[in-house]
């Protein structure tokens, strides 16, 4: 369906491996619109064949679908597409793919019960053993290892990342478009990642890596565009720019910095404590947890490091009380000096516990209902109920502070959970369960999804907390958060946590170590699976 | 062509309200289409649903008479539709709660006690909630369907009637009918008026149709079933237990069919027999939603149904029209209302068959 003109042809076939030597993708006046917001406003951008271009831009600021479009899962309301120097229209993202564009998305499409090569062939024709014998050789080359005959079950984030790339490799690969891609590997596995996706460059092929992380794209990428409220704030070369200069175009001001006075703290009570706390998990593919200790005392932030579904769900849920385990041991969980392993999550709450959970829109809040009626979700023994009635001005009351208090940009408290931003849903529910006036306090991945600004406001009011003598844990991926925030650290990997350390004595790749000891991970597994082959 | 469904981001509220006339009016427009295709005269039909029910004052008591069982069961099955509890056995509950009312008049024969009414509205209430009580056991217990077990306890009810009426609780002068003796006075209601079968128990679905408002726009109870039904993680997260919402809604859905059965072996139907529902359980799954769940729409809506019911009667008669006609016009207005309702908040959008592909599998 596209014809590559004969000049091109000739260039790429004399001069494959140098760089710059024409343009690949080139997006002229893109522009898409949603009914309540402008996702891509005049969209100019170039990729060059051979070359690393990072797109970086904050939470909502048109990367995705900036991305989709290219991909032709979107299509623009106006604005043209060239390939190769001829224009394009994609309907969808079939032409894509025969375009030769391939894009690995943050959450993979893998089925867990088959094997890497069998998940291949969903999409791929061949036969397995052609398949396997492919994989293994593109493996080899770009330095993307994986075992064809593995269950994808078994294999971690890394090597699950490795099948999603290696699918699009399959194919003639043009441009290879990977939406935050580090987003959810240790650091370790990072520095492998990219080793292969710059062999992959200088074969020839095209990136467009998605990120908000500075310091990876000034490492990796050789332009960057930086967009901001779905507009082009500027293209550079990042290798040229400081992390301060791309965040200050990122987000349109200088990034705020956060302080904290720590006074040495003496006579410090422990607030919470886990001792050999073991659950088995019902679902097959859970992680479940296995003698895990840990204690957090009053006047200092913990952390739990690690890398996504290592029982971090599973170890949020049994300390807030939502998950109850009847073969939990009685002592297995103490809130200030108390068993609260029989306790539900009120019970608990009303000890001095307060628990922001991970996903805000229907754990932290009901989508549908007002911030009001929000409210009573966890405030509701705050003197807002009269003999159970609700009393209307109490509860708005309540709200009303909150929204002050916490700097909540929405329409008042009768606004809908779910037409908030995900920072300002996010500090209207940390301000929610502050006001509960927790003596211990659990956040679960503080700022994901939320912008630079909010984020810092977060951080800062963690160290404010703890300043006042709250105990605080928090449970995060980021470990840049982990490292600016926590006094001590735990690592939980595989369900199982690592002795605590104290952030200031150790680097993040010791925290690295940890997230990945006792994994099965890099090398492919010697127990492969016979079946299927 | 194909199309999907995709949530509005502003459902607009006004057009929630306008959704129930909407629907009423593709009701009328289609049935009337119906009623020329079989050669009926449609001015004359209308006019027996909608004006006729209205024209003397028995029959504006008739509406009242089947207004009240309509309103107590709609009330308590919305409560259980906003806390996503599904029980479409109302049906069954009626049953039982009528066949236990039915008990003390049929073993206390000659009694002329004070108490006779009190204690079936108790033993009604009471089956009534037991049979409830079998779905919201085996939905916590084992998380079997309350769907599929609602409806088929309703089956199980049925039988059971069946049986008691034909075998020992039959009126051994009734001429061999399938029905109970006539119950005695002290164990009907009293009539409202003389010479009308409406009589002091539409009382009873106005009192809970208060409390139930109480209940679910003031009080703390009802915000945990509705936080239940739209977010059970967050209902988790907060403490509210599911289990309790899953009974609270059934046992309130027993109580309410419960004694809407005992209502009417105690009031226009006098004795137990085979049609003792007169298809109300099934009828007050309609009126929750034509009212919107919420209980002041369902006053109006079970208004509604009510003189669509009477109209009925009255159109058999004077438009000749088969007896199936009013269940179709029901029918068609819960088809109605559920498309505009679903058109109101979800727009339709032909679907990109390769973008689903593409993003067909996923882990």
């Amino acid at each position: 369906m596209l014809r590559v003109s004969n000049l091109q042809h000739a260039n790429a076939v004399i001069k494959p491996l140098s760089k710059h030597t024409h343009t690949l993708l080139s997006l002229r006046d893109i522009t898409k619109r949603y009914p309540s917001v402008v996702a891509n406003d005049s969209i100019n951008l170039d990729v060059h064949n051979g070359s690393i271009h990072a797109v970086l831009g904050e939470n909502g600021a048109g990367k995705s679908t900036l991305m989709k479009l290219v991909y032709g899962m979107v299509e623009a309301d106006s604005g043209t597409m060239h390939w190769d120097g001829e224009l394009v229209q994609l309907k969808n993202s079939a032409a894509a793919r025969k375009l030769g564009i391939g894009m690995v998305f943050q959450h993979f499409s893998l089925f867990e019960t088959l094997s890497v090569v069998e998940n291949i062939s969903l999409t791929m024709p061949g036969s397995r053993t052609e398949l396997a014998e492919k994989i293994k050789t593109i493996g080899e080359r770009y330095q993307l290892v994986v075992n064809p005959n593995a269950s994808v079950h078994a294999l971690s984030v890394g090597e699950r990342q490795r099948v999603e790339i290696i699918r699009c490799l399959m194919q003639d690969l043009k441009l290879l478009i990977l939406d935050e891609p580090t987003s959810v590997l240790p650091p370790q596995h990072i520095q492998s990642l990219f080793d292969a996706l710059r062999k992959l460059r200088d074969s020839g092929v095209a990136i467009l890596f998605i990120s908000h992380k500075l310091d990876e794209i000034r490492d990796l990428c050789d332009t960057a565009t930086i967009l901001r409220d779905g507009r082009v704030a500027g293209t550079v070369n990042p290798k040229e720019t400081t992390t301060k200069e791309l965040a200050t175009l990122m987000i349109g001001r200088e990034v705020p910095h956060i302080q904290s006075q720590r006074d040495t703290v003496q006579a410090a009570n422990t607030v919470l404590r886990l001792n050999k706390l073991s659950a088995k998990n019902p679902d097959p593919f859970g992680t479940s947890l296995s003698d895990i200790d840990l204690h957090v005392k009053q006047h200092e932030i913990v952390g739990i490091a690690g890398v996504s579904g290592n029982g971090q769900q599973e170890l949020s849920r049994i300390i807030s009380g939502e998950w109850r385990p009847k073969t939990l041991s009685p002592d297995a969980i103490e809130m200030f000096g108390q068993r609260v392993s029989n306790m539900d999550p009120t019970q608990r709450r009303n000890l001095g516990f307060s628990f922001v959970p991970e996903e805000r829109l229907g754990r932290g809040a009901v989508p549908p209902m007002s911030l009001n009626r929000n409210a009573l979700l966890t405030a509701f023994s705050q003197g807002i109920l009269n003999r159970g009635f609700i009393r209307k001005k109490k509860l708005s009351d309540f709200t009303d502070r909150c929204i002050a208090d916490f700097d909540v940009r929405c329409g008042g408290n009768n606004a809908i959970a779910s037409s908030l931003s995900g920072g300002n849903l996010q500090k209207y529910i940390i301000g929610r369960e502050l006001m509960l006036k927790p003596n211990l306090l659990f956040v679960a991945q503080p700022t994901w999804g939320v912008d630079i600004g909010a984020a810092t406001a977060i951080r800062q009011r963690l160290l404010d907390l703890r300043d006042q003598g709250i105990g605080v844990l928090i449970i995060s991926e980021e470990i840049e958060e982990l490292f600016e925030v926590t006094d001590r650290l735990y690592v939980i990997n595989g369900g199982k946590l690592s002795p605590s350390l104290v952030t200031a004595d150790v680097t993040p790749n010791d925290v690295g170590e940890y997230m990945i000891a006792t994994h099965s991970t890099d090398s492919a597994q010697p127990e492969a699976h016979a079946h299927g082959v | 062509m194909v199309f999907k469904l995709v949530k509005r981001e502003h459902a607009s509220q006004w057009m929630l309200l306008v959704t129930p006339l909407l629907a009423v009016l593709l009701s009328i427009v289609v049935s009337s289409l119906l009623l020329v295709i079989l050669g009926k005269p449609v001015l004359l039909t209308m006019h027996s649903f909608f004006i006729a029910p209205f024209e003397n004052f028995y029959s504006i008591t008739e509406v009242f008479l089947k207004f009240g069982p309509l309103l107590l069961i709609a009330q308590a099955l919305a409560v259980g539709f906003r806390a996503k509890v599904w029980n479409i056995g109302a049906e069954g509950q009626m049953i039982i709660g009528a066949i236990c009312a039915s008990a003390v008049p049929v073993y206390f024969v000659d009694s002329t006690s004070g108490w006779m009414l009190p204690a079936m509205a108790l033993l009604g209430a009471i089956g009534g909630m037991a049979w409830a009580g079998i779905a919201a056991f085996l939905k916590t217990r084992f998380n079997a369907n309350e769907i599929l077990v609602t409806l088929m306890l309703s089956a199980i009810a049925l039988q059971l009637l069946y049986y008691l009426l034909l075998g020992p609780w039959k009126d051994p002068m009734g001429f061999n009918f399938p029905q109970t003796v006539m119950f005695q006075d002290e164990a009907l209601f009293a009539p409202l008026f003389s010479g009308v079968r409406l009589n002091t128990s539409i009382f009873i679905p106005i009192a809970f149709t208060i409390a139930v408002w109480l209940l679910m726009e003031k009080h703390f109870a009802g915000f945990k079933l509705e936080v239940g039904g739209q977010a059970p993680d967050a209902a988790t997260y907060a403490g509210f237990s599911a289990k309790k919402a899953v009974w609270v809604s059934l046992l309130l859905a027993g109580f309410a069919a419960g004694i809407a059965g005992m209502s009417e072996v105690a009031g226009p139907i006098g004795q137990l027999q085979r049609s003792v529902t007169s298809g109300y359980g099934y009828a007050g799954i309609i009126v929750a939603y034509l009212g919107a769940l919420h209980p002041i729409g369902i006053v109006f809506a079970a208004f509604f149904l009510a003189v669509l019911q009477i109209g009925g009667d009255v159109a058999l008669v004077s438009a000749d029209l088969p007896i199936s006609a009013v269940q179709v016009f029901q029918g068609l207005l819960l088809i109605f209302y559920l498309s505009v309702y679903t058109l109101v908040n979800y727009r339709l959008q032909p679907a990109r068959t390769e973008k689903t592909a593409s993003q067909g599998v996923s882990s």
